[in-house]
């Protein structure tokens, strides 16, 4: 038998269809959904078709709610809440799982999926949301997919896809302290560039993923599509199943038993063709800062803002010169000598609670300098962060501790910075505007962005934290 | 993203437009359309000038000194742009404000994965050409402005405003939604025994992935 990757083995399971041309339709076992969507659900209607398989579609309001507010009610009128509600209603007329901001298993819908217990090991996943890459952290094929796609899923519950291309990530070695699953993968995007991973799945392996924690995980999946790749996948193992377990969608007694039959299966084969493979040595990789308008300029905190005349390549530099100029910076400052003006901690990339703790640890005793915002990824994140007395060590820092969210990260919902304005965000992307009109944002870890709070500037959170 | 499509798309066989030079490396679709338009309906009348809109307007709705806004370049159809076009967000608004915008056909060395498919589906054809051949286009369009360019999706071919020959790959199966501007979810429908049989014996040897909470 063809030797196949983790990601090939679940693929021949979901195909229905494969034409001569490499297009294969693809079954879908889960369909996640969010209020941006809320037109979609008309628009099928329109076009006279049905939702074919309501029980494998999910949906939660999470671009478009307040973190201010806990009811509908308390969304400002507009266009914010026509998507909350036109979200709830379709949920209410064609019955599929909702749900809404008053229920703690609310938030943002990469939080929501794997704590349902709707992310399963084997299954294929989509949403209309680039992010969606982060559910393959449970050995999933997840992707994100356009309005189009999504209409498509809803009346067939299949997509026409191609395979993409395989790529292998080793990260051997360990991790430092005050190295997290974020910094990874910015040492990864920075490596392999923004486009690096186009046309691939990534499947990450090595001494260090599987050392790393689910949320870890989630966090690297999460930013794969910064690096390009639609799909990124770690193996189940051990880790993975343990952190399935008991979660409502989880199978149960001896459907349990025949999912971890199967799952155990799901390895990459030792002989498995990859089209491409990159090797990172854990044990090198440092904090990141970001300093461009790209995921890929990104830098060790100990670095210095680089040169575009040292750039050859005068596209690059062009490019260089343009990110500089918009988040005005020159070229050998420290990273470490940026000042921020807020600080956002949270969305998909870091709003977990183990993300929570990483910036609690740093902020226990200290008082922030600047505007802070921790927005934690679910209701349920929510409660046991203040379970813990996260949100105490958080408030008595001066931080504003928020309901769940996407928030400062797509700046939809209110929470934004304002033009000029530069932030220390766990987010994932630092494009021109992204967190508001003008807005400048370099990307870090929870760790990190709560060191920046409570120096007002970037700082190596090495230096603020003992090993213990 | 999402935005009814109530018009059949119109099949693309060859093309010949008015190109625009867009400078940009990765140019992600937070820049094609910034996410506070997200929620706004594809009727809205000021829809087309969310293209690029940060790009190419100041916060007092003034124009920017913008290749896009400038004669003869708006009057451009084709965009020939720099690596990693349509990188970032899923959101299919961007396609649609090309759309919207009449430009039928984007050129450059990459794109986002989820953003070219984007573009298939709304009938806007994404074209590969080398970093080194866009750039050459590109400088061409800058020293020749208003120039066209022509595209021949059968041949699968370019020709730039010197005339020089460039061919391009593309999936068949793309090329043939593109041809024949089809409805995919009508196209689909006609595997609607295969798709029922397969999830019959899926559910089967897969009971525990359907287990509700």
């Amino acid at each position: 038998m063809m030797a196949k990757t983790v990601f090939e083995k679940i693929w021949d399971q979901h195909v229905i269809v494969e034409r001569d041309d490499g297009n294969v339709l693809l079954y879908i076992d889960r369909h996640l959904t969010h209020d941006l969507h809320f037109r979609a659900f008309h628009a099928l209607k329109e076009k006279g078709l049905r939702l074919k398989e309501p029980s494998k579609l999910f949906g939660v309001p999470d671009h478009s709610v307040p973190t201010t507010a806990k009811t509908v009610d308390q969304i400002p009128e507009g266009e914010m809440r026509e998507a909350v509600e036109g979200l709830a209603a379709a949920a209410d007329e064609l019955g599929f799982t909702h749900y809404p901001m008053t229920d703690d298993r609310h938030g943002i819908v990469h939080v929501v999926g794997p704590e349902q217990g709707i992310t399963l090991p084997g299954l294929t996943l989509v949403c209309g949301d680039s992010h969606t890459s982060t559910h393959g952290a449970l050995g999933c094929i997840s992707f994100g997919i356009g309005s189009t796609e999504v209409q498509h899923v809803m009346a067939t519950q299949t997509l026409w896809q191609r395979k993409p291309k395989m790529m292998r990530i080793n990260l051997t070695g360990e991790l430092g302290f005050g190295v997290s699953g974020k910094d990874i993968i910015l040492a990864i995007i920075a490596k392999i560039g923004a486009a690096g991973g186009t046309g691939y799945a990534i499947e990450f392996i090595g001494n260090v993923i599987d050392a790393l924690s689910m949320e870890g995980r989630m966090t690297l999946c999460n930013m794969s599509i910064e690096a390009g790749a639609r799909s990124g996948i770690v193996a189940p193992d051990d880790k993975t199943i343990e952190y399935c377990a008991g979660r409502p969608f989880a199978p149960t007694g001896k459907d349990w038993d025949l999912a971890i039959d199967y799952w155990v299966t799901l390895r990459s084969d030792d002989n498995a063709k990859y089209n491409k493979e990159v090797t990172l040595d854990g044990d090198e990789i440092l904090p990141m800062v970001t300093w461009g308008n790209s995921p890929q300029w990104a830098l060790p905190i100990t670095e210095c803002i680089p040169d575009p005349s040292d750039e050859s390549d005068p596209l690059v530099r062009a490019d260089m010169t343009a990110a500089l100029d918009y988040m005005q910076l020159k070229p050998g400052m420290a990273l470490s000598d940026i000042q921020v003006d807020t600080v956002f901690i949270g969305a998909c990339t870091n709003s977990r609670i183990e993300d929570m703790r990483a910036a609690a640890k740093v902020a226990k005793g200290r008082r922030a300098a600047v505007r802070t915002l921790v927005v934690p990824g679910s209701g349920l994140v929510k409660k046991q962060a203040e379970a813990e007395g996260l949100d105490r060590i958080f408030l008595e820092a001066g931080m504003e501790w928020r309901e769940p969210g996407c928030s400062m990260c797509v700046a939809m919902n209110g929470d934004m910075l304002a033009p000029g304005e530069r932030s220390a965000s766990t987010s994932n992307r630092n494009f021109r505007g992204r967190q508001g009109l003008g807005s400048r944002t370099h990307l870090v870890s929870p760790a990190m962005a709560a060191a920046a709070a409570v120096t007002g500037h970037f700082t190596d959170v090495r230096r603020l934290e003992q090993v213990t | 993203m999402t935005l009814p499509r109530e018009e059949k798309l119109s099949p693309f066989t060859t093309f010949a437009a008015i190109a625009v030079p867009i400078d940009i490396a990765n140019c992600d679709t937070d820049q094609i359309i910034p996410a506070r338009f997200l929620r706004r309906p594809g009727t809205d009348p000021a829809y087309k000038d969310f293209l690029l809109h940060d790009l190419r307007f100041n916060e007092d709705g003034s124009e920017k000194d913008f290749v896009f806004n400038k004669e003869p370049f708006r009057q451009g159809r084709i965009f020939v742009t720099d690596v990693n076009w349509g990188c970032g967000s899923s959101r299919e608004n961007a396609a649609h404000v090309l759309d919207q915008n009449g430009i039928r056909c984007v050129i450059a060395p990459s794109f986002g994965d989820i953003h070219y498919t984007n573009c298939v589906k709304n009938g806007i054809l994404p074209i590969r050409l080398s970093s080194k051949d866009c750039e050459t286009i590109r400088q061409q369009l800058r020293d020749n402005p208003g120039a066209e360019i022509a595209v021949d999706l059968e041949t699968q071919s370019v020709s730039g405003p010197d005339q020089t020959r460039y061919f391009f790959e593309i999936n068949p199966f793309d090329k043939h939604r593109l041809m024949k501007g089809l409805d995919e979810i009508g196209l689909t429908m006609e595997y609607a025994r295969e798709i029922s049989e397969f999830a019959e014996t899926y559910r089967k040897r897969f009971y525990w992935a359907e287990h509700r909470a």
